[in-house]
């Protein structure tokens, strides 16, 4: 009854979004405003909807009610009660559902919290939110319905992919939805406001916030995924440049750029249409990482769901909401009006090189994802496209962008004063320079790691350069400076904090891939290894038990010039409901590097594979992307985001120019 | 600074950003594209892939995977059904790789024609079978049969 009652539910959720795409827009544009304030109401009973069909989803989860397919194919009865929550998005259909709630829910927010919009603005946005439920809704009904019965109910089901329990994937495929769909509230203003034809500072107002929270879901979900590679997958590497990660690292890239060229439209009104455009192709690879992973046209490392049906339903979806969207663009952008004129050598400068460089970094990531597909359709050989090509585009167009990124927040608007900034960045310079050097004496080359471990260290020391700068540290008695740091706007504190921890994660992936070390060995109970001056002492294999799986538990006692360290214990557990088997690394963390021992099976004469590994400063990298997080957070807090007060900001602030 | 000059200025900048992509694009291209071949394509191919490293896909050949002494060590062969590659590889195998299943390797090919594998691709589900591999197969399949009928 509950799983028809969510199918109901569903349907319902189709009909109030097919009403939320059409009334307003046609009340907006013929200026009748009881049409238009069909949308709000509309846009909460979507959300309300569309949450009574997930709770029926998860309900049919949490009780194991094998009736349903979807339960069957991803549950079964003695899965742990996280992942039986956490299934429900752990597979294709439920995804897609999820995918919805976001969707409403970022929709009833802007019901909620948009009061003070142009009535017009608000009504056409929450259609064109409407809209993309409307195509989504559709994909789940028509291909992927989550509440088809089976009959007869089996009396058991086969289990979630074991891979996929674990707590650290559990909430991955959320924070990465949250981060896909909320860049559809940029996506809904872009194409609101070329319909208006209209773009202000008040606009850029708007979108920015909701571009920095999706943009900080994002971040984490990406960062989420790929901490669970890393220790789950039992491979030792943290990014493989496959294209299920590209598929979600475009739209972050896309993503960036635009929460950048956003600060230009808001303070300068300069850039709109470029901005307009980037908000569209942001949200045009959002769809596009849904679709990539979803349709399984890709060959990748971790292609969980494949259905080539629905991948073309996809991609329809997706010609249609890119074409329609770059069709409006053309006819309408011309008419926006340009704003605020500004030298190469500016603060609006810095921003548009970062745009360039991010916009030209985020198509090197797409050719190298997508040619390999052009080619097959094309039928002109199979190749793929790896680690190395990345390596060779995407990271030296990352070098000028952090080069620019210390100086750009010190550059004034309109016109900027490069060699005096230079001369104010004199202390990052030599701190860039000293590090380099003690790099150079501690390990030497190559001349890649070296200049990685400069952009690093660049990164992090501008970044407090600019913020000792701003509260005039040593220049002004310490209490000054204290009071001024205290006064200064979230949004430059959540600058300073992201640019900076952007400087430890970069210093972490250089050390981790220039400086690893790593050995495989067939071990036997009693024997020992060494790796980076620890050494390892395989003691004895013991058999273990969780709630659905048998596992063999390997015993390493850890130590370093004859002292304990730790004791590590790597699992190889084995599902007997999928027959899957998986690997649960062992990893000691220290402040500047992992030892990570995975166990593999061991073959006739008892010698088990051990993979040991010794990671420099792999923990800067979760290190740093909390602190994108933490610093999008506390920027996303400033006063002047708080919906509703943008009135009110001129009272509270100091008089400083805020920059971000 | 003019609004025509500044658009100059962002014309120039956003060429030099193309160009400069473009060419990192096209020179990456050129030494890391990463070709498939299956065992009877190698045939064919040999000098084409000398000192290149390419992926290689088909089926793990019955009853010829053996491990070394060592623990760590792998060897066997990768077929079509057409031809064979014997194949040479160090480290953990990916839970699925079985006898008479799909795999695709990544490597280089030695002088003696011992295919090196740097890396032997996991799939995360029994039932899934490699696009390339299946391709392959088919390929190979299809050789057979108008071998077949050439013959008679």
């Amino acid at each position: 009854m509950i799983p028809e009652l969510g199918h109901y539910a569903l349907v319902l959720t189709l009909f109030v979004a097919l009403v939320q795409s059409t009334l307003p827009m046609v009340g907006a544009a013929t200026g009748n405003t009881a049409w238009m304030n069909v949308a709000r109401p509309a846009a909460f009973a979507q959300a309300a909807m569309i949450g009574v069909a997930y709770a029926a989803l998860t309900w049919a989860h949490v009780v194991s009610d094998f009736s349903v397919l979807n339960v069957v194919n991803n549950s079964h009865s003695l899965k742990p009660m996280l992942y039986k929550v956490s299934g429900v998005w752990g597979n294709h259909e439920g995804s897609m559902v999820l995918w919805v709630v976001m969707l409403a829910g970022f929709g009833a927010a802007v019901a909620t919290f948009g009061r003070n919009l142009p009535p017009t603005l608000q009504a056409r946005v929450l259609a064109v939110q409407g809209l993309i439920s409307v195509g989504f809704l559709l994909f789940i009904l028509i291909t992927s319905n989550p509440f088809t019965r089976v009959v007869p109910a089996p009396l058991d089901g086969h289990d979630l992919n074991p891979l996929l329990q674990d707590p650290g994937l559990a909430f991955h495929p959320p924070f990465l939805y949250a981060g896909y769909v909320g860049f559809s509230m940029a996506f809904s203003f872009a194409v609101a406001a070329l319909i208006e034809g209209r773009v202000d500072p008040a606009w850029a107002r708007w979108v920015r916030p909701w571009t920095l929270a999706a943009w900080v879901c994002l971040t984490a979900g990406i960062a989420l995924g790929s901490w669970w590679a890393y220790y789950e997958l039992g491979w030792g590497g943290w990014w493989y440049w496959d294209p299920v990660e590209n598929a979600s690292f475009m739209p972050w890239l896309a993503g960036t750029a635009l929460l950048h060229s956003a600060v230009v439209v808001e303070k300068r009104d300069a850039l709109k249409t470029w901005t307009i455009l980037l908000a569209i192709i942001t949200f045009s690879l959002s769809l596009m990482g849904t679709f990539l992973v979803r349709s399984g046209i890709l060959t990748s490392v971790h292609a969980f769901a494949v259905d080539p049906a629905r991948g073309v339903f996809i991609l329809v979806l997706l010609a249609l909401a890119t074409g329609g969207s770059l069709l409006l663009y053309s006819v309408r952008a011309p008419t926006l009006k340009a704003g605020g004129v500004f030298t190469p050598i500016s603060r609006e400068g810095s921003l548009v090189l970062n745009n360039l460089l991010l916009s030209t970094a985020t198509a090197t990531v797409f050719i190298g994802t997508l040619y390999p597909l052009f080619l097959d359709v094309l039928n002109l050989g199979k190749v793929s496209v790896g680690a190395p090509f990345f390596n060779s585009t995407f990271v030296p167009l990352m070098i000028p962008l952090v080069a620019a990124m210390g100086v750009g927040p010190f550059l004034a608007w309109k016109r900027g004063d490069l060699p005096g900034v230079l001369g104010r960045l004199w202390v990052a310079l030599v701190v860039t320079a000293l590090t380099v050097l003690g790099a150079v004496w501690a390990v030497g080359g190559p001349v890649m790691a070296l200049i990685g471990v400069a952009m690093g260290a660049w990164a992090f020391v501008s970044a407090l350069v600019e913020f000792a700068e701003r509260i005039r540290l040593f220049r002004v008695p310490a209490g000054e400076s204290w009071s001024r740091a205290v006064n200064l706007p979230r949004s430059a504190w959540g600058m300073t904090i992201a640019h900076a921890f952007l400087g430890i994660g970069i210093m972490g992936m250089t050390a981790t891939s220039s400086w690893n070390e790593e050995l495989i060995k067939g071990m036997k109970p009693g024997d020992s290894a060494t790796v980076a001056g620890y050494t390892l002492q395989f003691e004895t294999v013991r058999q273990g038990f969780g709630e659905n799986y048998r596992a063999e538990v390997g015993t390493f006692r850890v130590t370093r010039d004859g002292k304990p360290v730790a004791t590590l214990e790597p699992e190889r557990r084995s599902y007997p409901v999928s027959r899957q088997t998986t690997s649960e690394t062992a990893i000691h963390t220290t402040a500047f590097a992992d030892l990570y021992v995975a166990l593999g099976d061991p073959d006739a004469q008892g010698l088990w594979v051990v993979r040991i590994y010794h990671h420099p400063l792999l923990p800067w990298i979760w290190i740093g992307a909390l602190g994108l997080v933490f610093g999008g957070l506390v920027s996303l807090s400033d006063r002047r985001f708080r919906i509703g007060a943008p009135e009110r900001r001129r009272k509270g602030g100091p008089a400083m120019q805020p920059a971000e | 600074m003019t609004r025509k000059k500044r658009r100059l200025y962002m014309l120039l900048l956003a060429l030099l950003g193309l160009g400069t992509a473009t060419a990192l694009t096209l020179t990456a291209f050129q030494d890391n594209l990463v070709f498939f071949f299956s065992p009877s394509d190698l045939q064919t191919k040999v000098a084409e892939v000398k000192d290149r490293s390419f992926r290689l896909g088909g089926l793990v050949e019955e009853g010829t995977v053996k491990r070394l002494p060592d623990g760590v060590s792998v060897e066997f062969r990768v077929t079509d059904g057409v031809a064979a590659v014997p194949v040479a590889y160090r480290g953990q195998l990916p839970d699925l790789f079985r006898e008479g299943q799909g795999v695709v390797a990544e490597g280089k090919l030695r002088p003696d024609g011992t295919f090196m594998a740097r890396e032997v691709l996991a799939k995360h589900d029994e039932n899934y079978m490699p696009p390339e591999v299946t391709d392959a197969l088919k390929r190979a399949e299809h050789f057979k049969e108008t071998a077949k009928t050439v013959k008679q």
